[in-house]
Formats: C-alpha cells, sequence, structure tokens
C-alpha cells in the first residue's frame, strides 16, 4: 500500500469526480464504524472506571452510615433511605480500646513514617552523591553492590535483623552491640532503623540516576572555587535535585505508612508502638463483623496517604516512571 | 480507658528528639567533610558520605541474608546443622505444597490480569475527554495500603444468610441474578483467586499509568501514517502499540510479578491465611515468627529469594537495553 505512490491531492476533485464521491462515502462509513467504536470504547472505561471506584465508594459510604444499617442493609440503599452519623468516626479514634482507639495509633503511623522518611531521603542523598561524584577506586563496584541489594527480599532479614535488637552484635564472643531493650515511646528507634534500611537500596538508586546526571561543568567550576565536596552536596547538589527527592520522600512516606510486615515484627502489636495498619489487620480478623469500626478505621487509614498523593501526584507519577518500585 | 493526648506526648518528643538528633548529626558530618586532609584519592570525603549508609546496610541486608542461608539448613532454634531438613520438608507437606500451588496461582493469574487491564484502560482513556480524572480513579488503589484494600474488598466479599438483605456488592449482585449467597472467602480454591483480584485492583493503575507514558512516547507521524494507510483500531493496536510499548510491558509485568510473590498483607487481612489461601511470605511469617521455626521460615524465605532472581535480572537486561537504545 505505502509503495503506490500518492498523487497530490490539491486538484483532484475536478479531474477525477467519481472517486472523490467513492472516497467521501467510505469515509462516512468509516467515520460512522469510528464513532461506534469510540462509544465502544467509552463503555468499555467507564465499566472498568466504575469496577475500580465502587468498592471505596461503598466503604466510605458505610462509614457514616449508623451501625444498625451497615450491619442490616446494603450500603446502596442509602441513596434511597439516606441517614448520616459521624458516631463511627468518634468511636473508632476516641473510644475505648476494643472499639479500636485510632487515634492513638494514628499518632504512632506518624512517629514512625516521619523519621523513617527523613532518614532515607538524607542518607541515599548522601550515598549516591559519593558514588556518583566524590574520586575513590572501587567506586564502580559499591554502586553495583548496592543496586543488586535491591532483589533481596526483606524476609531474608527480619530473623537475623530481629536478634540483633534482641540480643544485640556479637563478633566472635566480643559484644560490639548490646542488645536494645527500648521500652514505651524509645521502642520506636527500632522500627526507624529498620524500615531506613529496607528502604535505602532503592533510595539510592533512585537519587544516583538523577545526581550522575548533573553537568560535570557545575562540578569543575566549583571545584576552582575551592569548594569541598560538603559545600558542593549543600551548595549545588540538593537544590538541582529536589524533585528527585521529593519523589523518593513521598514513595517512602506512602511505603512506610501502608507496610504492615515490617511493623508486626519490628513495631509489636501494642497501642504503645504499633502503627494504624497493625491495628486495622487485627480488627479485621477479631472483629471481622463490626463494619461500622472496620469501615471507619480503614478511612482513617487511607486518608493521609491519599491527600499526599492527589496533593503530589506529578511527582509520584515522575517516580514510578524512573523505576521506583520498591519489591 | 479512652484516648488521652498525655499518652501520645512522649511519642511526639520522641519523634522530635530522633530527627533533631540525626540532623544534627549529619550536618556534623558535613562540616568535618572539608575538614579532611588532603590525598590523591578522597577517602576520607567518601567515607563520611558513604559509611551511613553502608553501615547500615551491611548490618541489615547482607549479614541477615547469609545468616538466613545458614539458618535455613538449621534446626528449629537455629542451633545444629540439619542438612536439607527443612527443604525437604517444604517439597513434601501437604500444607506447604498448598502455599506454593497458591503461589503459583498468584503469579499466574495476577501480573497477567494487572497488566492487560491496565494497558487496556490506557489506550481506551489516552487523548480523550477527561483522561486524568479517569486514570486518577483507577490510580488511586495505589495510595492505599494493602490493608485497606483488604478491608474494602472484605466488604464487598461479605455475607449474610439467605433471605436476609445482602450486605456485600458481589452477594447481591448473585442475588438479584437468582444465586444463592456466597461465603466466598471460605471455598478454595476460589477465595485464593478472590484474594487475586484486590492485588489486580491495586497494580492496575500502576500498569496503566507507565503504560500510559509509553504509549504517548509513540511518535504521531507513525500513528498518522497507519491512519492514512487506513489500519482499523485492532491493527494499530497489533502492529504499533504493541510493538512500541513491548520493553515497557515485560519490565511492567516483571515488576508486578515480584510484588506478586512477596503478597503478604493482603492474605494476612483478608483470611489469616486459613481456608487454604496461605502463600509463601505468609507462611514465612508463620514459621518464623508465630511458630518459632526459625529453620523452616529461613528455607521458605531463601526459596523466595530463589524465585525473584531470575525476574530481577530478565528485568535488569531489559532496562539496560532500553538505556542503551536512548
Amino acid at each position: 500500500m505505502t509503495s503506490t505512490p500518492t498523487p497530490p491531492v490539491g486538484g483532484l476533485p475536478a479531474k477525477a469526480p467519481g472517486k472523490t464521491v467513492d472516497r467521501s462515502r467510505e469515509s462516512s462509513a468509516a467515520r460512522v464504524r469510528k464513532r461506534l467504536s469510540t462509544t465502544a470504547a467509552s463503555v468499555v472505561a467507564v465499566v472498568i472506571a466504575t469496577v475500580w471506584t465502587l468498592p471505596t465508594a461503598g466503604l466510605l459510604i458505610s462509614s457514616f452510615r449508623p451501625e444498625e444499617e451497615i450491619k442490616n442493609t446494603g450500603w446502596w440503599t442509602f441513596f434511597t433511605d439516606p441517614q448520616i452519623t459521624l458516631r463511627n468516626y468518634g468511636d473508632v479514634l476516641f473510644g475505648t480500646a476494643s472499639q479500636g482507639q485510632l487515634a492513638s495509633y494514628f499518632v504512632n503511623s506518624f512517629v514512625i513514617t516521619v523519621p523513617s522518611t527523613v532518614f532515607v531521603v538524607v542518607l541515599a542523598a548522601l550515598a549516591a552523591y559519593a558514588l556518583a561524584w566524590v574520586d575513590f577506586p572501587g567506586r564502580d563496584w559499591v554502586f553495583l553492590g548496592v543496586f543488586a541489594l535491591q532483589i533481596v527480599p526483606l524476609q531474608m532479614s527480619l530473623v537475623p535483623l530481629l536478634s540483633f535488637f534482641s540480643e544485640g552484635v556479637t563478633v566472635a564472643g566480643v559484644q560490639l552491640m548490646p542488645a536494645w531493650d527500648l521500652q514505651g515511646a524509645l521502642a520506636f528507634t527500632n522500627v526507624w532503623v529498620a524500615h531506613t534500611i529496607f528502604g535505602l537500596p532503592l533510595g539510592i538508586f533512585l537519587l544516583h540516576n538523577f545526581v550522575s546526571q548533573l553537568p560535570r561543568s557545575l562540578f569543575e567550576a566549583a571545584r576552582v572555587d575551592g569548594a569541598g565536596h560538603g559545600v558542593l552536596f549543600r551548595r549545588v547538589v540538593v537544590p538541582l535535585v529536589v524533585p528527585a527527592l521529593v519523589s523518593l520522600a513521598i514513595f517512602q512516606f506512602l511505603w512506610v505508612w501502608n507496610d504492615l510486615l515490617v511493623a508486626l515484627i519490628f513495631a509489636g502489636g501494642g497501642v504503645e508502638t504499633a502503627p494504624l495498619t497493625v491495628r486495622l489487620a487485627e480488627l479485621a480478623g477479631t472483629r471481622g463483623e463490626e463494619w461500622q469500626r472496620l469501615t471507619a478505621g480503614a478511612f482513617v487509614s487511607i486518608i493521609v496517604p491519599l491527600l499526599v498523593f492527589f496533593s503530589l501526584q506529578r511527582y509520584f507519577v515522575r517516580g514510578l516512571l524512573a523505576g521506583s518500585v520498591k519489591g | 480507658m479512652g484516648f488521652s493526648i498525655l499518652d501520645e506526648l512522649p511519642k511526639l518528643v520522641w519523634l522530635l528528639i530522633g530527627v533533631a538528633a540525626f540532623l544534627a548529626a549529619i550536618g556534623c558530618l558535613l562540616f568535618f567533610v572539608d575538614r579532611g586532609p588532603r590525598t590523591k584519592y578522597e577517602w576520607w570525603q567518601a567515607s563520611l558520605f558513604l559509611a551511613p549508609a553502608l553501615i547500615l546496610l551491611l548490618l541489615g541486608l547482607v549479614y541477615p541474608a547469609v545468616r538466613t542461608t545458614f539458618l535455613s539448613f538449621s534446626d528449629s532454634r537455629g542451633e545444629n546443622w540439619v542438612g536439607l531438613q527443612n527443604y525437604t520438608w517444604m517439597f513434601t507437606q501437604p500444607l506447604i505444597l498448598t502455599v506454593l500451588r497458591n503461589t503459583l496461582l498468584w503469579v499466574v493469574f495476577a501480573p497477567a490480569l494487572a497488566t492487560a487491564t491496565g494497558l487496556m484502560y490506557a489506550i481506551l482513556v489516552d487523548r480523550r475527554r477527561f483522561e486524568s480524572l479517569a486514570k486518577s480513579l483507577i490510580f488511586m488503589p495505589m495510595a492505599i495500603s494493602f490493608v485497606g484494600a483488604s478491608i474494602i474488598w472484605k466488604f464487598v466479599y461479605a455475607y449474610s444468610p439467605a433471605g436476609d438483605d445482602q450486605i456485600g456488592v458481589l452477594n447481591q449482585v448473585v442475588v438479584w441474578f437468582g444465586g444463592e449467597p456466597q461465603l466466598w472467602l471460605l471455598n478454595p480454591p476460589l477465595n485464593t483467586l478472590l484474594l487475586i483480584v484486590v492485588l489486580i485492583w491495586v497494580q492496575a493503575g500502576f500498569a496503566m499509568v507507565v503504560l500510559s507514558a509509553s504509549i504517548k512516547a509513540i511518535p504521531d507521524e507513525i500513528i498518522e501514517a497507519a491512519r492514512i494507510d487506513g489500519t482499523n483500531a485492532w491493527q494499530q493496536f497489533r502492529h504499533i502499540t504493541l510493538p512500541s510499548v513491548w520493553p515497557t510491558l515485560t519490565v511492567v509485568l516483571i515488576t508486578i510479578s515480584v510484588q506478586t510473590l512477596k503478597v503478604f498483607d493482603i492474605v494476612r487481612t483478608m483470611t489469616g491465611g486459613q481456608y487454604e489461601t496461605s502463600v509463601i511470605a505468609n507462611e514465612m511469617y508463620a514459621q518464623a515468627f508465630r511458630y518459632g521455626e526459625l529453620g523452616q521460615g529461613s528455607a521458605l524465605a531463601v526459596f523466595l529469594f530463589v524465585l525473584v532472581i531470575p525476574l530481577v535480572i530478565v528485568q535488569m537486561r531489559t532496562n539496560r537495553r532500553q538505556r542503551e537504545q536512548r
């Protein structure tokens, strides 16, 4: 088809009227077909969008319905018999321990997530800078090693890492690090350290991609002015890679806030340190039929990541496209 | 005992102390980095910049991974060498064989269906009105925790006895079509498939966003040329879109596969691994941390690691090839 030379379209109609009619008929048929397929495409798209949105909508609506209504009628009856209450949220956040007491767990989630995010972003930025611009032999091998660590599932390190915290580090009979018998609020430290470790390989890799692409001339100019690496890092590199830092921060924040496994093992299950996810999983297991609590509770835990996500979606997508998906 | 802000105060104070101490330490580090000895190679600077991260990685990932491998060859307390006993246990116990079968079901269905849905949706909404809104709807579950997603779907699958009003959407639909309401999560192997739906629901958005970017990267001239040649939508998909996004498609498939192999939260929240729904990651947690079987738990972790390795190697290769093409 493409090999046939196409005549210039310009003066055609006058020369070959028959052909033009043919072509217009064909194109109107094609237009109808195209409109049909566009309509079909729209219908399919709407169906998928509905299936994807409906479960969340159902839960959100339910969380505002009175307990009796949730347990006995479907959430869609809300549209014929709307009853709204905030009681579920009040109970689940500030009620007794058996009702959830999620406000305390919300604080825990916050206290776990903020340092775990700050630590990873800062340490990963330092390491990424050194692996890209500080001159020392074996640099590429170190980078390769860190890169390869991304494939280690965190399941591989859970048991020994936990024993570090509970028994300390002993090498050849010499106690290098004592056991961390941290109580109360101090016990958050374990979770911070664990999350920081698990976030570093991806963080270093992601930031290295950005930092290493900065132009070399930038560094040479600054070095001529006598600036050391510390100054370069603070004054030149960090301001230039802010978008990448934000991307990483969002990912780490969402990952830590939404994590269940690391928290289960390193934070325990108590109201003193456990985050929302641990408490909700527990409620879903022991109070699986208490939908007035589960629906409101789920939204308490979902709202923060959703806000972060929608306000910073641009950075989130950019990070995704740069390959930042943690295994 | 209810919520009291006084109980929360120590947590917030420790948060502030922790972050402040950390930032102070980093400040010191940056101060001393420029005051080290001047040498041909920048050892001093390199070690200050890298030491915190590398020490954490060595202590927290490298050493533990080696130790877990050793533990997988030892008894439940990790003291005596038992050879391959934990591995023979893994491949002979009916319970664990079910776990392996379930993991296989997850890996077969979740990545393929999530990617297919994401690709289809990306094509359907491409350059249409409301594209960004439509994408946000599918993408939103990415921000929701697996625990939250599990509760959302548990509510979809909720059961009330026949005759009562249904509160779960799925059973209501079944009743509308004249069927009997089902206890969806109790019947294997259907329950595993219903858990897989949750992961598809979460991951389709990821596939959609990445593939959509790749579709938009197809040059306009190629699409225009195809249109002039009179290709229909299917031909355009088959001969232009699919070949163009193929490398991205493999990366997406593999990324979701790795996630799928490690799936834990969904199983734990929805069924707790009961009713024959357990998977490797869940069983690993149960063995090592619930039953205190360190050897068996470690063997499961090592097996998970072994399953992940080939996938990641393929992924790295594809990544490198794509980068070379650019």
